[in-house]
């Protein structure tokens, strides 16, 4: 008995400790890196979007919506740069820095923290190698995230990471941006790369084209034709797996025609800009210096079109991987691209001066909305007047629901058991909840499964029922002072917001009065409830 | 190519309007082919579910549906006679031989995907994997093609699914089919954690936070469909149909007779589905992928198999399901002729086996034929979109209908021709 009254006791005191230091805004009991937030340059690359996207809204006479707030732009940055959403202690922490640069200081802490590089580093693998498994052996797909993350957590210049993916040589295992020609492999076909998926990927995932219509036949919309194909694909013509891993050796590329079967060889060659290939090299080498050439805009484009999607859940230009070489294209994105380009492909900054966009901080809520008509909402949706209202990827939405039932961080300093929990809850509830694939960015509602999972899955019970050990819920039903306290404290740890004075009310009346066990049960009422609002699963 | 914003929006608000998938719009060109289709249409009437029964792993032909008995490709595989004569089966599918003048056999399966995740996209969408589109699975395309009303449940089910279940694609995550377990089991997450009165208190609670929320974004939030998928997962969650899970309410002697496995409960279940006006079942086998062993593997997997099967034949009967129901049995592909030093057989995608029952399946039909020394030539060789065109057709949907993907390519919703030895 003793010792479960020590226990007790224990819990209580943790709990208190961490509930007190985060109810009294003045503590912040975390060390925090010290950082330095986006510079001028930033700030008027940011503003150069901003004039351009005023321009638009004047001409087309639309009202932009209002800034939202501080605290709704933080949670944004961290649902796209940590997969998660700010815990009650980054909330405080966000709360007591000069109110004129916490927004940016915010950014640049997420971007200097390691949970940057991973998350970024999971989604941009999407892109490069898919989410299949891949030839067994050959493909080493963890590796291959571990090393994309580490470029980025010393922000490598994007062109340079590129150059790797395309043109490196050797093991899988030992030199991992291989990987990306290994995950092509058929086992069986002499354990050869494939060059047309090779071709096709290239173009989709760095020149924002998708030319694998063109592998059977000429693009049905753009100037591309099948021989730009055949001509990209050759590149990978001499690209093989030997026992030192990936290499390449002279021979043809050859093509078998689809109506006469005749074979032919292929030279290598590329469909615009052919002064920008260097002069030597392999051919993979070759090609990887004419895709990162400064000249070769697509390039630009695509990476920027990808960084705007992963800020605001929706690309510039839709699909992601299709990006007009001709014709009109949005003037945002023409901007973005020429400061990606003059800044050495910085892709942190690209990231931070999207983040410093006014788009990216105004609210998704747009006064009168009810009144607008079907083209009017268009034009605001179209010219981002408003934030868009997105589906959050499945892992955003299990990292919300574990970091909303923890009021510290958690993160790479957490205890193991934290971790490991999370870990694996993650794995199983991606799962059931659904895995878009590489797909990422496609435009759909939300399914039948998914709201069952959060009404009635295992996850949601776990970390909404009376566990004062476990649970945000129960340690603010116990050790919150008052009523307001306690349904603040909540909507705080899962909406990052405080409760409107309607909500304030409405639920003040459901826990007066209550102690011990039912006000516990309210509170996990009030934690179901929060899960499962669309607000909670849906970027806004 | 040339996506102007504002075309984009638009396809978004009709996918608003029509909730969902509505952007894939058929192209006029179908009327005049569905006129076609209705002229030469055959005298069965179209099936109204479908059942398939996924063999996960890849079973082999030869100790299964294809074998050759005496041959040196045989290792010593026995094989049985069944009602339809000179076509025998492998031994151990005693119960499902006794049927075979219901079921029509394809033997001659040809594919270029010899990877497990490769080969399952492509048997169970009827395409290649392809970066352009994530192609739905045909019981994706049926619920697309079929809306049922009067159904509270999904009507897309995988029991028991393996790695990769049946997925909407690019018809959208809502045609994704609904994950159960064994049947035996309780379905997950469709109980409430809580009692009823509190559950509805949660429910009101959660109406407030939502009315807060649509204040300014109406329109966006409405285009989410989370709310609408909130009340259809609580309709689901009181639906009496819901019980047709539930096989613990059918007869003793006859969940005996299925088998009392997993994948028996399954096929047991996938009836009782069917009757409730689910559109397609998929019910999981797995273990086929008998690298070493195979004999040993095969033998026990058809222990499960043959008594599941051919019950499942003899109870859509009895229930007058025979002819509104399809069922197909077979996996992503075949195994290989010869046996490994492990005694096991690996991947073969060269010719391999497929069972169509039901519906408009004219039964004791054998199509093609692989070569007894084990070569890769096989006798009148069906692609895997040719079966998908048949079941489509048996279905009474015309497969050359043609769906927008979302990268604006037209494809058809099944790439092949319907194979039409094998339907009445």
């Amino acid at each position: 008995m003793w010792a479960k009254n020590l226990l007790f006791l224990t819990v209580c005191t943790v709990a208190l400790g961490a509930l007190v230091a985060s109810v009294r805004p003045a503590i912040d009991s975390r060390p925090r890196p010290a950082v330095a937030v986006p510079g001028d340059s930033v700030r008027a690359a940011a503003a150069r979007v901003d004039a351009a996207l005023a321009r638009r809204w004047q001409a087309l006479d639309v009202q932009p919506a209002e800034a939202a707030d501080d605290l709704l732009v933080a949670r944004r940055m961290s649902l796209a740069l940590h997969g998660t959403i700010p815990s009650l202690e980054d909330i405080r922490h966000f709360e007591n820095l000069p109110a004129e640069r916490r927004v940016d200081t915010w950014l640049a802490e997420l971007l200097a923290d390691r949970r940057y590089a991973d998350y970024v580093a999971e989604r941009l693998a999407r892109a490069y190698v898919g989410v299949e498994n891949g030839p067994f052996l050959l493909f080493r797909r963890r590796r291959f995230v571990a090393w994309l993350a580490d470029q980025l957590a010393e922000n490598q210049p994007y062109d340079r990471i590129v150059e790797h993916l395309i043109a490196d040589s050797g093991l899988w295992t030992d030199t991992p941006a291989v990987n990306f020609v290994t995950v092509t492999i058929n086992p069986g076909d002499e354990n050869k790369p494939d060059a047309n998926r090779l071709a096709a990927r290239v173009a989709r995932a760095f020149l924002g084209v998708r030319l694998d219509c063109a592998e059977c036949h000429d693009h049905p919309f753009a100037d591309w034709q099948q021989s730009d194909f055949e001509g990209l694909a050759a590149f990978f013509g001499g690209t093989q797996q030997g026992l030192r891993g990936i290499r390449d050796v002279p021979g043809e590329f050859e093509v078998e025609n689809r109506q006469t079967g005749e074979v032919s060889a292929v030279p290598p060659g590329v469909p615009f800009g052919a002064d920008w290939l260097p002069g030597e090299g392999t051919r993979r080498q070759q090609l990887a210096g004419w895709v990162t050439h400064p000249a070769n805009r697509p390039f630009a484009r695509e990476a920027v079109n990808r960084a705007w999607a992963m800020l605001f859940g929706r690309p510039l230009v839709e699909p992601i991987d299709d990006i007009p070489t001709e014709g009109e294209r949005p003037e945002v994105l023409e901007i973005l691209a020429d400061d990606f380009v003059e800044h050495g492909y910085d892709w942190r900054r690209l990231l931070e001066v999207i983040a410093s966009t006014r788009a990216f901080r105004l609210d998704s809520a747009v006064a009168g909305d009810a009144d607008l008509d079907d083209a009017a909402r268009a034009l605001h949706e179209d010219n981002w007047a408003a934030f868009p209202v997105t589906r959050l990827r499945p892992e955003q939405v299990i990292g919300a629901v574990l970091q909303s039932a923890s009021l510290a961080t958690i993160d790479y300093d957490s205890n193991i058991v934290v971790r490991a929990a999370r870990a694996i809850g993650q794995n199983e509830f991606v799962e059931r909840y659904g895995d878009r694939g590489a797909d990422e960015f496609d435009d759909r509602g939300g399914t039948i499964p998914q709201s069952l999972l959060m009404m009635n899955g295992q996850i949601v019970f776990d970390k909404t029922k009376d566990d004062l050990l476990a649970n945000a819920a129960t340690q603010i039903a116990v050790l919150a002072p008052d009523d307001e306290t306690a349904i603040e404290t909540a909507l705080l740890c899962v909406l990052s917001r405080r409760p409107t004075p309607r909500e304030a009310d409405y639920f003040a009346e459901r826990l007066a009065g209550t102690t011990g066990n039912k006000r516990k049960d309210r509170l996990g009422d009030l934690y179901w409830s929060l899960l499962n609002t669309t607000e909670f699963s849906w970027n806004h | 190519m040339h996506f102007a914003p504002t075309d984009v929006s638009l396809t978004r608000r009709t996918a608003l309007r029509l909730g969902g998938a509505a952007w894939l719009t058929s192209l006029a060109t179908h009327l005049a082919r569905k006129a076609e289709a209705a002229e030469e249409a055959r005298s069965h009437p179209p099936a109204q579910s479908l059942i398939m029964l996924w063999m996960a792993g890849g079973p082999s032909q030869l100790e299964t549906f294809d074998p050759h008995p005496g041959r040196r490709i045989a290792a010593d595989t026995r094989a049985i006679e069944t009602p339809v004569r000179g076509v025998q089966l492998a031994e151990g599918l005693e119960q499902v031989a006794e049927r075979l003048d219901s079921i029509a056999l394809l033997r001659s399966l040809v594919s270029k995907e010899g990877d497990h995740e490769r080969g399952t996209y492509l048997v169970k969408t009827g395409y290649r994997p392809d970066p352009t589109a994530v192609h739905p699975a045909i019981g994706a395309i049926c619920c697309h093609e079929l809306p049922a009303a009067g159904t509270d449940i999904p009507r897309h089910v995988s029991i028991l699914p393996g790695e990769w279940p049946a997925r909407g694609g690019y018809l959208g995550d809502e045609y994704d089919a609904f994950k159960a377990g064994d049947p035996g089991d309780k379905i997950a997450d469709v109980s409430a954690r809580v009692s009823h009165p509190r559950y509805e208190q949660r429910l009101a609670d959660l109406n407030v936070l939502e009315e807060g929320f649509a204040r300014g974004r109406r329109a966006a939030t409405e285009a989410t469909l989370h709310r609408a998928k909130v009340r259809e997962a609580r309709r689901m969650m009181t639906s009496q149909q819901l019980a047709a899970f539930d096989v613990e309410a059918e007869s003793a002697e006859l969940r005996a007779a299925y088998g009392e496995t997993p994948f028996g409960r399954g096929c047991l279940a996938a009836r009782r589905l069917v009757e409730v006006g689910v559109r397609c079942i998929e019910v999981t086998l797995s273990g086929w992928d008998s690298h070493a062993n195979n004999h040993e593997i095969h033998a026990r997997q058809k222990q499960v198999l043959d008594p599941a099967l051919a019950t499942l034949i003899a109870d859509l009967k009895q229930r007058g399901l025979w002819d509104t129901t399809l069922v197909v049995c077979g996996g992503e592909f075949g195994r290989t002729p010869s046996v490994n030093r492990l005694g096991g057989r690996d991947h073969w995608p060269h010719g391999f086996s497929m069972a169509l029952a039901g519906g408009a399946v004219r039964g004791g039909t054998v199509v093609g034929a692989t070569d007894p020394e084990g070569g890769r030539d096989v006798e009148n060789p069906i692609e895997i979109a040719d079966v998908h065109a048949t079941l489509l057709s048996a279905l009474g949907i015309d497969p050359a209908k043609e769906l927008i993907s979302p990268a604006g390519r037209p494809l058809k919703l099944a790439d092949g021709q319907p194979i039409a030895a094998v339907l009445r």
